[in-house]
């Protein structure tokens, strides 16, 4: 292999199996499907701006639910962690690429169609899935629309193009390390990615099996899910959750590894407890299988089920604490500056430890009575996923994408940004606590008088934060167009061998590896 | 860095995780039914005839049983218990009779599904003939009384003075199924 | 004036930003706090917290709430103080020079077993709220429960009483036609009535898909799945009525299917009990009576808007539903009309109404389609008629 460059064309992309391309179009994509699962928001906040029915019926407004979920989980935020990883793991491994490049084009481009599969639907008669994202039986099965078995095969082809990504991700972090890149010497971003790779590969074959079996009640007369010939529906509760909640830290593990990056630089100091993050993610990562039926407290377990889950959730306060407390530690007594990638990183820190909090009280099982399918449910995963996951890949774009094209964003342009990010989502999630502790079921397109006031002003922030996202999207753009060339240590001493190389990254980058001191 | 061997080892391993954790997904259903019938989560009784063993009765003991009868969606059967309620002695068998009357103009068949609350009790209520073991027919405007004999188990917890036995009929003429082409939105 | 003793740069500004942010958040915080203290009244406006209820179980499960919460907001004000702080007085801007430690096995030992600690502390009034909630043993009276798409049904068990409890809020409403009245979606024809003071068992399940029963007030929340029973108990402490919403998504009109608990005095409970039954065999008298058209025309139009209204539309013209305008059911023969209404038709929205209506509903509704929107096919059915169907099915 030369050092030639990219194809010319469309071709390059299509047939590319350069780590950078790849990853450049996952991020690419994972943002479209933001904007998309954002319009779908944005009908939903529109129709709850005031009681009563305005612009949409009950039965859109369920597949806008259904959709907005299943397009900012499987389409927007696990795509752009994974174009992270494509575009990174090699790069502060000191691979050359990542370890089966083809598999990796593939599973890139299974992606479109997955999720042109699932939007057809909602063209399809009958209309799109209606069921929620978690898609409970027997709504999505017996009482399904035509087009769920397109969605049934939309998840199968999501499936699959997570797992060819992990597997080469795990593949790639364990083959294709520098010599001296010790596993206790990899950044905490490849650490907390390898770590959930596994969790992938160990959940997402059993969401497969889940689908398939809803396959088959539909079609093929089994009764896996249907009372009626011997089977549970809350047994699909079971199996949905078991996928379910491993998949929550799926969104929000990478994103403690890039935060983990930001802190320190930004802090000018080393991260502290680099050793206990590991040992944190991996626990964390060990609870998610054994927490999942805290999903289901109020289906009627025995109470022996809902202590020890209850329990088991709790204990996932530690972990996740002892991270928090580090990352504030890395602070302490450091040197800081407050640009863009650090200000994202801080808002993390701050609003994901709210939802950390919103997940405690959720995890105490009589509160949980009050507060299950409730918005206060819909307030607390909000607060770890936008904060949380979406932060996290606005802060590492900031980061790195000056090693990725070359040129600085603008500072000025950015700090606008995030404030306007950080109010509207502050205006938009903080008031559905209120509502939900006040008694508004989630899932509804249409409420009772007294929870009017919040919810005009959450569509309100709502608007406001969907339009931020426009701005982004012209910040990107700016970027790559021109602007300030980067150095290639783009910031003030980071660590990462992914600072050692120009800026732009080159086509091909380590093909001799470095070595690691 | 190390051969493309080894990396094809990783990557067969990790394809045999996935393959059994596919595997796995579906070896939650038995796993889930074992776990309930140990622990009666889901308040499932009994599928086939609990052969009694001794017939011990704990005379000092009474506890009532209540009798429920639901129709699920699109079942047009009279269903209901022939007794509401009555106090039993564990160990004691009982036999009683739940009533049904197919209105319609056509033959159906239908299956009851036994459900146990409170759901700790569920282990403890033992079937020794039950009409649910079996898929009922019955021709169009025919009635019968269905018989049930239990035995609620003497090792029931003391704190359980009440168990409500639920039967939910199900229409299964067509197999249970709805077919697919009149799946339309509810 | 410690932190701003420096002249004001927009990076300093950058930094003190998000402290008045926290404060904001902290006040509103309290605000909250404090919002729990207000006896939740009917349509409050601007609530914030969650309600004390009126059961014992729901006034412990308020504390359970407050507690952890509170532990929630010091834990919050400690940590982010801390880091605050630092964010100000560790600025580079400021001319901060960063410190080189990066680990302490002791701290670290120390922010994992004091978590866990309070964890502790925490898991112990949980436990023990719980366990009272699960023991549904001695209770007085005994309600099943049944979900169905989109109302609920309550039997009374052993007391030959069983009713459904429909939404009343009219179409106008919610399509914004005429102005909100006060209980707007919280509204049933027939709300579920209970004695205070008495234990009162809820057996709860569902006809079709998955529902949950939930009535914030009483704090309790269960799922009713089809199939399998589920049960719950309350003892309510004041007369009062009480309302709640379906709590898991269950189609459509998900969110038109509220809960309504009528909590009364013992002597009035069984006053209603009673009338409860007498109109069960009035009813029964009515069903061997004639109508006339306008009687059934009216009582139609009642039935029509509370159980049909939702598919079919307010004037007949359909929506999720066909229309009923001039169709081939509400102009065709009479019998098919009956048979489609007792039977529903299966795989579609359409349900099976003879269960779900009396008789005398039936004839009237099946009067009013016929008779309505120009249909004016002029025939009309009585409720003996829909018996005599019934039977010779």
């Amino acid at each position: 292999m030369g050092d030639h460059g990219p194809a010319k064309g469309f071709g390059r992309w299509l047939f590319t199996t350069n780590h950078k391309d790849i990853g450049s179009m996952y991020l690419w994509f994972s943002f479209a499907m933001f904007l998309m699962g954002g319009v779908f928001a944005l009908v939903i906040r529109a129709e709850l701006f005031q009681p009563g029915l305005q612009l949409v019926e009950p039965e859109f407004f369920n597949q806008m639910t259904t959709m907005h979920g299943l397009v900012m989980v499987f389409g927007a935020v696990m795509p752009a962690f994974v174009g992270l990883a494509n575009w990174l793991i090699p790069m502060m491994v000191g691979a050359p690429d990542m370890a089966l490049p083809r598999m990796n084009n593939w599973s890139f481009w299974i992606l479109p169609f997955a999720f042109a599969l699932l939007t057809s639907t909602l063209f399809m008669e009958g209309g799109g899935p209606n069921f929620g994202w978690t898609f409970y039986a027997p709504l999505s099965t017996t009482y399904a629309p035509p087009s769920v078995t397109y969605f049934i095969f939309a998840v199968h082809i999501m499936g699959a193009s997570s797992i060819m990504g992990s597997i080469n991700i795990i593949a790639t972090i364990l083959n294709m390390r520098a010599p001296g890149m010790t596993l206790m010497k990899m950044p905490l971003f490849v650490w907390t990615w390898l770590i959930t790779a596994y969790l992938l590969i160990a959940v997402m074959p059993v969401l497969a099996g889940c689908v398939t079996m809803m396959l088959m009640d539909i079609h093929f007369g089994t009764s896996f899910f249907s009372a009626a010939g011997g089977g549970d529906p809350v047994l699909f509760q079971h199996v949905f959750w078991f996928f379910g909640h491993p998949e929550v830290y799926i969104m929000i593990l990478p994103a403690f590894g890039i935060v983990s990056a930001i802190i320190p630089t930004f802090a000018r100091k080393p991260l502290f407890g680099y050793a206990s993050m590991v040992y944190a993610t991996a626990s964390i990562a060990f609870l998610s299988f054994i927490v999942w039926a805290h999903h289901m407290f109020t289906v009627g377990m025995p109470i022996a089920g809902e202590l020890f889950f209850m329990y088991a959730t709790m204990l996932i306060a530690v972990p996740t604490g002892v991270k928090v407390f580090n990352w504030i530690t890395t602070m302490f007594r450091g040197s800081m500056s407050f640009e863009t990638p650090m200000l994202f990183s801080i808002a993390f820190v701050i609003l994901f430890t709210i939802g950390g909090f919103s997940g405690l009280m959720l995890a105490i099982a009589p509160a949980d009575f009050q507060y299950h399918d409730t918005y206060f449910v819909v307030a607390h995963f909000h607060y770890v996923l936008v904060p949380g996951a979406i932060f996290s890949i606005f802060a590492g774009v900031y980061y790195w994408l000056p090693k990725w094209c070359g040129n600085m964003y603008d500072e000025r342009l950015g700090k606008a940004h995030f404030w306007l990010s950080f109010v509207g989502l502050n205006v938009t999630f903080f008031p559905m606590h209120f509502v939900g502790l006040a008694g508004m079921p989630r899932r509804i397109p249409d409420y009772a008088l007294q929870f009017a006031d919040f919810n005009q002003i959450a569509s309100m922030g709502a608007f406001l934060f969907g339009f931020s996202q426009v701005f982004f999207l012209f910040i990107v753009i700016k970027t790559i167009r021109g602007g300030k060339q980067a150095t290639d240590e783009v910031w003030e001493n980071p660590e990462g061998l992914e600072w050692t190389i120009p800026s732009p990254a080159p086509y091909h980058t380590f093909t001799t590896p470095p070595a690691v001191k | 860095m190390k051969s493309s061997a080894s990396i094809k080892s990783i990557v067969s391993r990790l394809l045999l995780v996935t393959v059994g954790m596919f595997g796995f997904g579906f070896a939650l259903v038995p796993l889930y039914d074992m776990f309930c019938d140990i622990t009666g989560l889901n308040g499932k009784t009994n599928a086939e005839a609990f052969i009694p063993l001794a017939d011990l009765i704990d005379t000092s003991r009474e506890v009532t049983v209540q009798f429920v009868a639901t129709n699920n969606d699109y079942m047009s059967w009279e269903f209901k218990p022939q007794v509401f309620k009555m106090k039993v002695h564990p160990g004691e068998e009982i036999e009683t009779t739940f009533y049904a009357k197919n209105p319609s103009s056509k033959a159906m068949m239908a299956q009851a599904i036994p459900s146990v609350s409170p759901s700790r009790a569920a282990s403890y209520f033992l079937k020794t003939e039950c009409f649910c073991f079996n898929q009922q027919q019955l021709a169009a405007g025919e009635a019968i009384d269905m018989p049930l004999k239990f035995i609620v188990d003497r090792d029931l917890p003391s704190n359980v003075t009440t168990i409500t036995l639920s039967y939910t009929l199900f229409d299964i003429t067509n197999g249970g199924l709805i077919a697919d082409d009149s799946l339309a939105i509810r | 004036m410690l932190f701003f003793s420096k002249r004001p740069t927009i990076k300093s500004l950058m930094s003190v930003k998000p402290f008045v942010v926290f404060s904001l958040l902290a006040l509103s915080f309290q605000a909250f706090a404090k919002s729990g203290e207000v006896a939740a009244g009917e349509a409050q406006r601007w609530v914030t917290n969650m309600t004390q209820g009126v059961t014992a179980t729901s006034h412990e499960i308020y504390d359970l709430h407050m507690l952890i919460f509170m532990i929630c907001v010091w834990i919050g004000v400690v940590v982010f103080g801390i880091m605050f702080y630092s964010m100000i007085m560790h600025r580079k801007s400021a001319g901060a020079v960063p410190s080189k430690f990066h680990e302490s096995t002791l701290v670290e030992l120390a922010w994992t077993i004091i978590p866990a600690l309070i964890l502790v502390a925490m898991a112990v009034p949980a436990t023990s709220t719980l366990i009272k909630i699960y023991d549904t043993s001695d209770a007085d009276i005994d309600i099943k429960v049944v979900g169905y798409q989109w109302k609920w049904q309550y039997e009374y068990l052993g007391e030959e009483v069983s009713f459904f409890s429909n939404l009343t809020t009219p179409q106008d409403e919610i399509y914004g036609r005429a102005p909100k009245g006060e209980h707007y979606l919280l509204e049933v024809d027939e709300p579920v009535v209970i004695p205070i003071n008495k234990k009162v068992r809820f057996l709860i399940t569902a006809n079709d898909v998955l529902h949950a029963w939930w009535v914030p007030a009483l704090a309790v929340k269960r799922d009713a799945i089809p199939g399998y029973i589920n049960d719950v108990w309350t003892i309510v402490d004041e007369p009062g009525i009480y309302r709640g919403q379906c709590a898991e998504l269950c189609g459509k009109s998900h969110g038109f299917m509220p809960i309504v608990v009528h909590a009364m005095e013992e002597v009035d409970y069984q006053q209603w009990l009673v009338a409860k039954k007498v109109e069960a065999e009035e009813l029964k008298l009515a069903m061997s009576q004639s109508f006339s058209m306008d009687e059934l025309y009216a009582r139609g139009e009642k039935v029509y808007q509370t159980n049909c209204v939702a598919c079919h539309g307010p004037t007949g013209a359909g929506g999720v539903g066909p229309t009923l305008i001039g169709s081939s059911i509400t102009t065709g023969p009479m019998n098919g009309h009956l048979s489609l209404m007792i039977n529903g038709v299966q795989g579609s929205a359409m349900q099976a109404f003879g269960e779900q209506l009396n008789n005398i509903d039936l004839a009237a509704v099946i009067t009013y389609k016929r008779n309505a929107w120009g249909n004016n096919m002029g025939d009309m059915l009585q409720p003996v008629d829909v018996l005599n169907h019934k039977r010779s099915l």
